[in-house]
Order: structure tokens, then sequence, then C-alpha cells
């Protein structure tokens, strides 16, 4: 196992192993740098995940101390619970549902395509999906993801049958089992899918990918990483010049240790990113770290989502097999006409009992929550997940008047949703119970929105240091050697599930750092 | 974890201790019957009252009403907020207090009220912390153990059953099965 000294500053420190850090970590020591890989959570195995949704969330979730405002839904149901994301190495790899879906072409181009919608801050990406392309391919040959690269789709559930009948009823044009990393046939020294279910508790079988057991053991297998698990880095420190020379984090045992570093990039999730930055204030940036602009934290978005259950006359069983095992893809397009700026996609979603019970309806009871649950083997499901508006009042901050256990303080997360992601919701519960109803559903019920699986864009990117955090590479533009490698990236949410976009910007962060390290910029 | 009724404290002991027990049988025609290590089962009580005990039993059936859901689940609600109230007095003294605004709501005793008084008593003390308490804790007493799983139909683990892969994940028939182009065939 390598080790590297604390005092070793030639190292590339990288802050959270999940989508975004675990692959940048792979990939910058295939090219010979060698990285400290520091992860808040522990490390578990294939083998140390359950199929048991409460003592999996217990296991895998990440559950310290958060606080919510704002008028979005989760703030009342889960207001301690803004974030349905992982602390454990492999990050929210190990809970993601494997959906892998490139942009749009116009979804990097919201502002121009969009237009100035009042209300919101829609900037077009300093990127193209030209510019993205080679590094989406690599991004899909490594994750394995169906329907590219020659691999067969994935085989539909019972969950997906009824999808897909629906959608013909509808006149829907692009329904399919998705392209998912899950393998549908052997790959990469993992085994193909066996349907188990609880793609959400970290996957047994090891057919799903997760920086867990692919990206993190291929680069230990360089001899260039030391991944530190139970590793929670507290501050950025900088020097006299403004440039950043390591990181403070407590270990297992809550002891604090001084990590030093030639670069350090922070993939800790669109919460974590924006609080460790603002926690790290000094008297040189008062207004926390790469802070010039006043953006960080700020336009926090998580999508657009909901979920529309329906109860059927006859058996469904949709926790059997992949959660996510198909995807109606046409409302995905822009189409102003339906009311509202950007698209959204309706992919299956299940949940086991326990978790049905949770979140089918937080707060129900009464006979109509029970006639679901009386009726729980005959229940479809789908969630919908669309672009949310980027807001600068959307934002993450810190709470002063709440510490964590290291004595710090948590993130408080406000949201209120903008008329464009009510409109879109209305319309995409409307058109999910319409696709239920048109193959013989007889209730249905309009699920709110879980806690955020898709946290993004609290350190935009853009060109203009005033507009953004990170430029075009994620590089911060007040600190030449501290990137931002994870969601907060996003300078608007699109349509699609972020996780390949995080793994595509890592690629391609990768070779830019390489370089900017062989030619002494950073 | 889901629990099994043989690990859970509902025993068929007669050495019984603290201040209460509920007592229950599963019908012999339940799905339950054959997981449980006898059909009569007996939930010892440390912290609530029997009189407690029952009223927050009854009070989980008016939040949750499933007419066939056994007694014996509804009673895993009882044990857990008994065993809560054993570590924290705060909880013994909620639900104390809790269960007795429901036997004032509905003007005498909750559990003998009938159907109709009891709903009224229960919306006339929703969004109290006692409420809210024993609504929540429902969420998980009730719907996460092997015996609500085996009553509602979910199969629970499927890796030691080597998944659903060949156990019926796409058995659907009552819908038109859709082509391979959007469903292609599972690997060999």
């Amino acid at each position: 196992m390598t080790r590297f000294d604390l005092d070793d500053d030639s190292v590339v420190v990288i802050v959270g192993s999940g989508a975004g850090g675990g692959t940048l970590a792979n990939e910058l020591t295939q090219k010979g740098l060698k990285v400290v890989l520091l992860e808040a959570g522990k490390q578990q195995s294939t083998a140390a995940f359950v199929n048991d949704e409460w003592a999996s969330f217990s296991q895998l979730a990440w559950l310290d101390k958060r606080t919510t405002s704002g008028s979005w839904q989760v703030a009342k149901d889960f207001p301690n619970l803004p974030a349905w994301v992982c602390k454990t190495v492999g990050g929210t790899t190990t809970h993601w549902a494997g959906a892998s879906l490139r942009f749009q072409e116009h979804e990097f181009r919201a502002r121009s395509t969009y237009g100035d919608v009042q209300g919101a801050n829609l900037l077009d990406w300093p990127l193209t999906l030209a510019e993205m392309e080679p590094f989406y391919a690599r991004a899909e040959s490594k994750m394995g993801v169906t329907r590219t690269n020659g691999i067969p789709g994935l085989p539909g559930n019972n969950n997906f049958k009824v999808m897909y009948a629906g959608a013909q009823k509808l006149g829907y044009k692009e329904c399919h089992t998705g392209r998912i990393a899950i393998n549908s046939r052997p790959r990469d020294g993992r085994p193909s899918c066996l349907q188990l279910g609880f793609c959400f508790q970290g996957c047994k079988s090891g057919a799903k990918w997760s920086t867990l057991y692919t990206e993190i053991p291929k680069a230990e297998a360089t001899g260039r990483l030391d991944l530190r698990p139970e590793s929670h880095v507290l501050s950025i420190e900088h020097n006299g010049a403004g440039k950043i020379t390591g990181v403070v984090y407590a270990d297992a045992g809550g002891a604090h240790q001084r990590q030093k570093a030639r670069v350090v990039a922070v993939a800790g999730n669109s919460i974590e990113t924006p609080r460790l930055l603002l926690n790290s204030a000094s008297s040189t940036f008062p207004d926390g770290l790469a802070n010039s602009s006043g953006m960080v934290g700020r336009h926090y978005m998580r999508h657009m989502t909901g979920s529309v259950y329906a109860i059927f006359e006859k058996p469904v069983h949709m926790y059997r097999g992949t959660t996510m095992a198909g995807i109606v893809m046409d409302e995905a397009r822009f189409e102003p006409s339906r009311g509202f700026a950007g698209g959204y996609e309706m992919e299956t979603i299940s949940l086991g009992l326990p978790f049905f019970a949770a979140f089918l309806k937080p707060g129900a009871w009464g006979a109509d929550f029970t006639h679901f649950m009386d009726n729980y083997t005959q229940i479809a499901g789908m969630w919908l997940v669309g672009e949310d508006m980027p807001r600068d009042t959307n934002r993450v901050t810190l709470n002063a008047d709440v510490k964590d256990q290291y004595g710090l303080p948590v993130a408080n997360v406000h949201y209120d949703d903008h008329p464009n992601d009510i409109a879109m919701r209305g319309h995409a519960f409307a058109q999910g119970e319409r696709l239920y109803r048109a193959v013989g559903a007889t209730k249905t019920m309009r699920t709110p929105p879980y806690p955020s699986t898709h946290n993004l864009g609290t350190c935009r990117m853009s060109d203009d240091p005033k507009l953004g955090v990170v430029n075009k590479h994620g590089q911060t533009h007040d600190i030449a050697n501290l990137f931002i490698s994870d969601g907060s990236q996003f300078t608007t949410s699109a349509a699609e599930n972020p996780t390949m976009t995080i793994v595509t910007l890592a690629i391609r962060q990768s070779q830019y750092i390489a370089e900017a390290i062989s030619k002494q910029e950073v | 974890m889901p629990r099994t009724p043989s690990e859970s404290t509902m025993t068929r002991g007669t050495m019984l201790q603290g201040t209460g027990v509920l007592m229950g049988t599963l019908a012999a025609s339940s799905v339950l019957a054959s997981l449980a290590p006898s059909r009569t089962w007996a939930l010892p009580l440390h912290a609530l009252s029997q009189a407690e005990g029952e009223t927050i039993l009854q009070f989980g059936r008016v939040l949750y009403p499933h007419k066939a859901l056994p007694t014996a689940v509804y009673a895993l609600l009882v044990k857990d907020l008994d065993a809560e109230a054993v570590r924290d007095a705060g909880v013994a003294a909620l639900l104390r207090e809790g269960s007795a605004s429901l036997d004032a709501a509905s003007g005498g005793k909750f559990v003998s009220a009938s159907s109709a008084k009891r709903l009224a008593a229960v919306k006339h003390i929703e969004g109290t912390p006692y409420f809210s308490k024993v609504r929540s804790t429902c969420i998980t007493s009730l719907y996460n153990n092997e015996m609500a799983f085996a009553h509602f139909g979910y199969q629970g683990p499927s890796w030691p059953k080597g998944g659903y892969l060949h156990r019926g994940f796409d058995d659907l028939t009552w819908l038109p099965k859709p082509p391979a182009s959007a469903s292609p065939p599972a690997a060999g």
C-alpha cells in the first residue's frame, strides 16, 4: 500500500472519492502523478453492502448534520437531510442507479437557447458538446455504458414493461432500457447484472460501475495512490502569495493532520465542496477561498424531480431487477410551447417496502396511504428528472448556529422552486399519470421530491471570473493550484443524470492538471 | 435490519417483567404463522403500562389501517416506543401524556371508543409532538420487518437467492412484450 509523507508537497490532494474525485485520482496516477485521496467516509466493499434499505442507508449515506431553508418541499419533509448522497469510499457512485446520458447540444447553451428567464441566472457553459464528445466517449468506455461501444442494452424488468406499454399508448418514440453503467455482459473484470434490485444500496455483484471497485483499485495498482478513508478535510491552507499549500483533515481518531500539496482538487459533492471553501476563509480570503466573485455556494441546483407511482389490477413487483430499468426521453427536448424551458427524462424507479413507506408521501397517514401499501406488489413507478433553473438566491451557506462533530459550521441548503421548475413538475406529473392510466392504472400518486441526489452548481463554471468560480477546466479563477472536480462546476443542470458528465469533466481536467504540472504552471 | 419474530422480544416466556404485557395470537391461516416460532406472542413492556401500550397499538391501527395486517406487527410499534422510553425519560413522559390526551380527546377510553371517535381523537391531536413521534415510528416499525415483508409481498434481500435474473424480474405477462430493440435479451 502506497503511503506518501505528510510533508511531501509534490502530491496532488483530492478531496472526495466519488465520480469526480475517484476518476480524477485514477486518471492522474495513470499519467504518473502522485495522488493522496482523502475520503471522509469508511471503506466498504461489495461483500459489505447489504440488501436492506435502512441498514444500507446507515452504512453509506452522508448523515452529518445539515440544515435547510426555502420553500422547497424537501425542507419540510426532510429538514436535516437535504441530500441523499454518500459518505464512503466511492462516494455516491455506490448509491447511483447507473443512468449515463450525454448532455444534449443545446443544454450547454442554456442562456442562448432559453433566453433571459426572469428570476433565473442562466449562463452558457464555456464548453460545447463538440469539445466534450471525445471525453464523453472515454467516459462511456471506462464505465461500460450500455448502448455504447457495442455493449447491448440491459433486459427490461416488469417495471419497464409497464413503462414501455404506456409510452406506446402515448405515442412516445424513444423508450428503451437506457444507457446504463451496469454490465449487460461481463466486462472490465466485473460480471453481468443479476437483476438484484438494490442498485441504491451498493451493487453486491459489482455489475454497476462505482469508483470504489474500478477507478480506485486501478489507481492503487500504479503504486501512486495513497487512499486515506475516514479522513475528513476541515480546511484548505495557502501561503502569503495566495497559493494553496495543503489541507488539514481529521483522521479516524479525530486527530488533525496537515497534508502538504502541489495541487488540491475538491470533489466533495455540491454541498460539502462550497462548505469547505467557505470554512477555509482567511485574512487573505475573508469570504472563503476562490470566492472573489461571491459565487461560491450560489446557484445550487438539484434538478426538478418528482415520482409517479401507479396501482394496477395485476402484479408488477417493481422492486425486482434494476432500479432505473428504462427511460422515456421524448420530453427531454426543448419545446417552450409546453410552458417551460428545458426538458425532463422519465426513468423507472422502485423502492423496497421500507423506503416505499418512508418516501411515498412523507408525513401522510390514513386509508389513502395504506391503500398504496396494501397494493405494493401491483405498483409501477417512475422518477421524473429535469433541468432546474439556476438562481443566485438558491445557495449553500454556513450555518453559524449549528456545528458539526469537528466544531465547524454546518451547511445550510436554501432552495426555492422557480416558476419554471413548478410548471415542469406539473407537466411531468401529468404525463406520468397519463402514461400509467393508458395501461390500466386504477390509482396514481404524485410523490414529492426525495432528498436531492443530483447536487450541482455551487462553484459554477464560466469564462468570466465575475460570474463563475472556475474556468472550463475546473480551475478556480482566483487560485491556480486549486481545482473543483465534481458537479459543483455545472453552469446549468440540463435534464440528464449528472454522473457521467462529472466523470467526463474529470477525465478532461486530468489532462489539464498533468500539463500544468509538467509546464510548471502550478 | 428487518426483524423476525424469533429474534424480537416477543417471547413465549412466562416470567414477564415490567409494567405490562401485550399478548395475541396469529391466525393459523396467516402467512406469518410459518415465520413465527409460535402462533401466540407476548410482548413484555418495560416503561409503558399495559393500558398505554394498548392505546399506542390502537393509535397505530388508526394511523395506518391495514385490515388484514396481524396485531403482532402493530405490537412492534409498541415494542420500539417502549424501548425508546426505557432509554429516554422524556420520550416516556411524552408517550404517557400523549396516550392520556387520546383518552381525553375520545371522551373516555380511546381503545374502547367507536372507530369514528378514535379517528376524530387522532385528528384532534394531529401535529402534536406525541402524534409525530408515534406516526414517524410507525414507518419503520410497521414496514421494516419480515412479517410485513411477507404480508405485503415484498421479497426482501435478493443477493442470497442469486437476484431475480432467474426468479421473475420480467415475468409480467399481462402487457405486450417490448421488442428486443427496446429490451434486449439477457446475457446467455
